[in-house]
């Protein structure tokens, strides 16, 4: 039996609610309501479901989704040994065995037949059939399902089927208003309010570029490094042309503007 | 010059000496009664600028140009220019140089232009400044001179340069647009395509042709809207949300009133082009600017680039689209309007730069800095330049001004501020009480102080007023003119750019591309000839079975493949040990299977076609037409999405792109009417039509795109005399299309063709030499290709 401590979130990760979603989040989780994370990349997406999981005490279990993810990478497989085979639980497995919350990260990435295997984990069933072991499990009472997924993905073969998406509940994460954007890299970075204040200021230069030359805005992630660049005595100038210009685009003219709103905001 | 004789020692610079005058005359050596008229006179400026020994040299120059037989016009120019051309570039002028291109020009057939040269020189050498310009611009003018002098159409006589007289008329406006490298550009793009049309050459340089303004306008100094445009929507987009239109208007022909940004309700008006702007004050004395970056632009100023003269421009603007509120006007003197719009002006660039601080910057650097006590309110209208004044004070915490209404402005207006945004109606309230409490009698004077009080990147603040008695509702009657559109015949032209390898740039919108349903014909022609071609057919279809399909398909529990299937594998071990039979399908390969490929099939209709080929009594366009309605037929059978479509040009005002057969349409009889009635004539302007016919596959979502070309000669015009352009051209448009993912191939018909097809599309081509065989060859050429 695999020892469910080492997948606790042993320290406290900092996170910034930015609405009711942890309340609502707890609510699901008394319920054992499967839940689906949306949101643009970096947003903080991974970290509300370590938060949740630290928050709840419950070991947490993470795969990152892949196209070339098969079923029995979700649910296990056997394995040759000397002498016979042995079966090997695969991670939902696992979280299914160990009551777990278990957190399948970019979920499109995966092919949907994959995906398929979690619908009985994820009706009234709560049960996982292993048909190769011919073992129909039943999940621990402290079991979850959480996915994620990126929404701003452009690709009409990415996409979650209409019965995958039916069996969760849901929660829209956006990048934070400029206040709580600012108070966030504060608190993560150490930075000063107000020089944190000025580098949101370029992130939202940036999303509003967005769909115009730019796939998606500055992350908070991004801001976080350009805040800990910052931090560590790089000029402010140069930190975020090197963590929030330079990463996301090659287009000049975006990068002419992007640059000159940094020394705009820098004066 | 030794041989110059000395003049008396008691002659210097300045001092009129009658006796002296004598000489002088003597040297000058004319009998024009025009120049005895006004000789005193051009001798005072003269001696003002000219040593000794100058003086000799300009009179000796002057004798000659009289003496040339163009009368006394040129003398008398030259005798009145030339002290102006000494003040501009120095004493040792450029006399030789010029006096060198006159007696060029005398010895050719241009003598008439040695008047114009005369006459702009002066103007000219003021907007040069240095000896060394002057002398390229001497050479730019004896470049046009020699290279458009010359005999036309093989007449034995030689005829003037019909450009040069413009030239020498429009070069001061030109210089002040254009650097000289510019003017370079201009007058070579002049020659080049001017050079064997005499009227159009004078349209070119006298800046009349649409072309010439538009070469202009590309050659013009500064950053230009059209290069920096998605720049500035971005930045109007990114740091301010404003998804306004930007709409240039021009300043190069508008000298005496420049025309100021404004915005209204078609979007926001800048103008085209912004020079950099190198501020006249040394950024080390201003308080404000401590800590920038002064290293650079060290004494000479801050130097603002043209691209932020443009955002500052756009982001006053904004600041006035976000804050103004529009006041009622009429109840304000012209002076009270004038100061609130200084004072709010203030009001939004404070907003502004409290949003992005290093704005301040660039406000600053653009802002002129009026000296305190420049203006005498005693002789002169002082309103302006308080108010200026005042606007610095506003903006700049280091302004030093010492007048103690303007500083108990400064805080009175800071105190407003202070709150939050305040608003227009508070501000105006604040500039009414500073223009009561400053005004002074002399206000009214009509002699204004302009000097430092423009700020040009200010808009003109039309949205700011709103005037009640203007008498709306007399208009209100008035219906809104209805513009009648006519309707349209045909689709309107597209405009493709060419390339120019000689100077290698763009020709903008150069080529007009009229694209039109080709008309039809008797389908059962094309049928006949599938007939005809029966024979063949089958052989072609033979081949057609034999190709293979194109795409990759993972192919699972083969006993042989090319890889080991790791899952099946497994399993079967599986089974093995735990006593079932394993399965022995472990492998897996790959296999193709279906094609993605579009086609684009571009036929040359030009003239030549009708020509009958060598060894056949059909004509070439019959034989096309045969080998086209098998092509089509085979693609057909493969079921590719293809299109085809002919061209043929009659200059490049007149691009005619025929559509044959769409890709959303059957090889139907439509299809086969129009390739029926195919017909040749006029010329191969290929760039052009490749690049329309880009324009339609480019979108096709297929893996492979293939545009073939089928022509017959290489690509010319008759509005074209150098072989090579139309060339480079199509290459460039072959390098266009590999660019975008599309790939060319022409099946050339001409069998001299290799030379100039491997020019155009490198390795990508194959010559049909004997052309009776090309109905088998050119579908056969199409399968191995897309094999």
């Amino acid at each position: 039996m695999t020892d469910p401590e080492q997948y606790k979130v042993r320290q406290e990760p900092y996170y910034q609610p930015q609405g009711k979603e942890v309340e609502l989040y707890a609510a699901a989780y008394r319920k054992r309501l499967p839940v689906m994370v949306k949101g643009p990349t970096g947003c903080g997406k991974s970290r509300f479901v370590e938060y949740m999981a630290w928050k709840l005490g419950k070991p947490l279990i993470t795969v990152a989704c892949n196209e070339d993810m098969t079923a029995s990478d979700l649910v296990g497989r056997y394995l040759l040994e000397a002498n016979g085979t042995r079966w090997l639980d695969g991670p939902l497995t696992t979280a299914a065995r160990l009551g777990a919350i278990c957190y399948l990260d970019e979920i499109v990435e995966a092919r949907q037949d994959t995906t398929v295997v979690i619908h009985p984990l994820t009706d009234h069933r709560r049960t996982l059939p292993l048909d190769k072991k011919g073992e129909l499990l039943q999940a621990h009472s402290d079991f979850q399902l959480v996915i994620s997924y990126n929404p701003g993905y452009q690709s009409l073969l990415k996409d979650l089927k209409q019965s995958t998406k039916q069996r969760f509940t849901g929660f829209d994460f956006d990048y934070p208003a400029p206040e709580l954007e600012t108070t966030i890299l504060a608190r993560e970075t150490g930075l000063a309010e107000e020089m944190a204040a000025r580098l949101v200021k370029i992130g939202q230069v940036a999303r509003n570029l967005k769909g115009h030359g730019l796939d998606e805005g500055i992350s908070t992630r991004l801001l976080v490094y350009a805040a800990m660049l910052i931090e560590d005595g790089v000029d402010p100038l140069d930190a975020c042309r090197m963590a929030l210009v330079r990463p996301i685009t090659d287009d000049s003219d975006i990068r002419a503007t992007l640059d000159h709103a940094i020394d705009a905001t820098f004066a | 010059m030794p041989s110059t004789p000395p003049l008396p020692d008691s002659v210097r610079a300045g001092e009129y000496h009658p006796p002296l005058m004598q000489d002088y005359r003597a040297r000058l050596d004319t009998r024009f009664k025009e120049v005895e008229a006004v000789f005193e006179e051009v001798m005072a400026e003269a001696l003002a600028v000219l040593g000794r020994e100058d003086i000799c040299h300009y009179l000796d120059a002057a004798r000659v140009i009289g003496k040339l037989g163009r009368g006394v016009e040129p003398m008398l120019t030259f005798l009145e220019e030339w002290p102006s051309v000494v003040r501009a570039l120095g004493a040792e002028a450029v006399l030789a140089e010029v006096m060198g291109l006159v007696m060029k020009m005398h010895d050719s057939p241009n003598s008439r232009a040695i008047t114009p040269f005369l006459q702009t020189l002066a103007a000219v050498a003021r907007t040069l400044t240095t000896r060394a310009q002057m002398r390229h611009y001497l050479e730019i003018a004896d470049d046009l001179m020699t290279r458009t002098t010359g005999s036309i159409h093989g007449h034995h006589t030689t005829f003037p340069s019909p450009g040069l007289p413009d030239l020498f008329a429009q070069a001061p406006f030109l210089l002040a647009q254009l650097s000289l490298a510019g003017l370079k550009n201009w007058v070579d793009y002049g020659i080049r395509n001017y050079s064997s049309h005499p009227q159009r050459q004078t349209d070119y340089f006298s800046l009349q042709s649409a072309d010439s303004r538009a070469v202009l306008q590309r050659e013009r100094h500064g950053t230009l809207f059209m290069d920096v445009e998605r720049q500035l929507d971005l930045y109007l987009r990114g740091l301010w949300r404003e998804t306004e239109h930007l709409l240039p208007y021009s300043t190069a022909f508008d000298g005496i009133r420049r025309p100021i940004p404004y915005h209204d309700k078609l979007g926001m008006r800048v103008p085209d082009v912004y020079d950099d702007f190198v501020s006249p004050f040394s950024p080390g004395a201003e308080g404000a600017l401590k800590g920038i970056k002064a290293g650079a632009e060290g004494a000479a100023g801050l130097r603002v680039s043209g691209l932020d003269r443009y955002r500052a421009t756009l982001a006053h603007m904004v600041g006035h689209r976000r804050w103004s509120q529009a006041q009622i006007a009429d109840n304000w003197s012209p002076f009270q309007r004038m100061a609130v719009e200084f004072f709010e002006d203030c009001r939004v660039e404070t907003l502004l730069i409290r949003e992005y601080p290093g704005l301040r910057r660039i406000f600053l650097a653009l802002h002129p800095k009026p000296v305190e006590g420049a203006c005498d309110p005693e002789t002169a209208s002082c309103l302006r330049h308080r108010l200026a004044m005042l606007s610095r004070a506003f903006l700049d915490p280091g302004h030093g001004y010492r007048d103690p209404l303007l500083n108990e402005f400064v805080r009175r207006f800071q105190e407003c501020m202070a709150a939050g945004a305040s608003s227009t109606r508070d501000i105006a309230a604040l500039a009414l009480s500073y223009v009561t409490l400053s005004r002074r009698a002399s206000d009214q004077f009509a002699r204004i102080h302009f000097a430092n009080t423009v700020i040009d990147y200010r808009d003109d603040n039309r949205q700011l007023w709103r005037f009640i008695e203007a008498g709306e509702e007399e208009e209100a009657f008035d219906e809104p003119r209805q513009l009648q559109s006519e309707p349209a015949e045909g689709l309107p032209p597209r405009h493709y750019p060419e390339w120019d390898y000689q100077s290698l740039t763009w020709r903008p919108d150069w080529v007009s591309v009229y694209e039109t349903l080709h008309p039809k014909g008797n389908p059962a022609a094309i049928d006949q000839l599938l007939l005809k071609h029966a024979a063949l057919a089958k052989r072609l279809k033979r081949l057609l079975d034999l190709l293979k399909p194109q795409d990759k398909v993972r192919i699972r529990y083969q006993e042989e493949g090319s890889e080991l299937d790791l899952d099946v594998a497994l399993r079967s071990l599986i089974d093995f040990r735990g006593g079932a039979t394993p399965d022995p399908r472990i492998n897996m390969s790959h296999k193709t299977s279906g094609r993605d490929i579009a086609v684009m099939l571009l036929l040359d209709l030009s003239e030549s076609l009708n020509e009958k080929a060598a060894g056949s009594d059909q004509t070439i366009l019959e034989l096309s037409q045969e080998a086209v309605s098998l092509l089509a037929w085979a693609i057909e059978r493969l079921g590719d999405p293809f299109a085809i479509a002919g061209f043929h040009s009659n200059t490049r005002h007149d691009v005619r792109y025929l559509h044959i057969k769409g890709y959303g349409e059957p090889w139907g009889d439509d299809a086969k009417a129009r390739l029926a009635a195919m017909q040749a004539g006029w010329s191969t302007r290929m760039g052009a039509a490749m690049r329309h016919a880009a324009h339609y596959l480019k979108p096709r979502p297929a893996d492979k795109r293939l545009m073939l070309i089928l022509t017959d000669g290489q690509p010319s015009d008759v509005d074209v005399q150098d072989e090579r352009l139309l060339i480079e051209d199509a290459h460039q448009a072959v390098k266009e299309l590999d660019r975008d993912g599309l790939f060319t191939y022409c099946i050339s018909l001409d069998p001299k063709a290799d030379d100039y097809v491997s020019r155009i599309f490198g390795r990508h081509y194959t010559v049909i030499d004997n052309i009776a065989r090309l109905p088998e060859k050119l579908p056969e050429l199409f399968l191995a290709l897309t094999k």
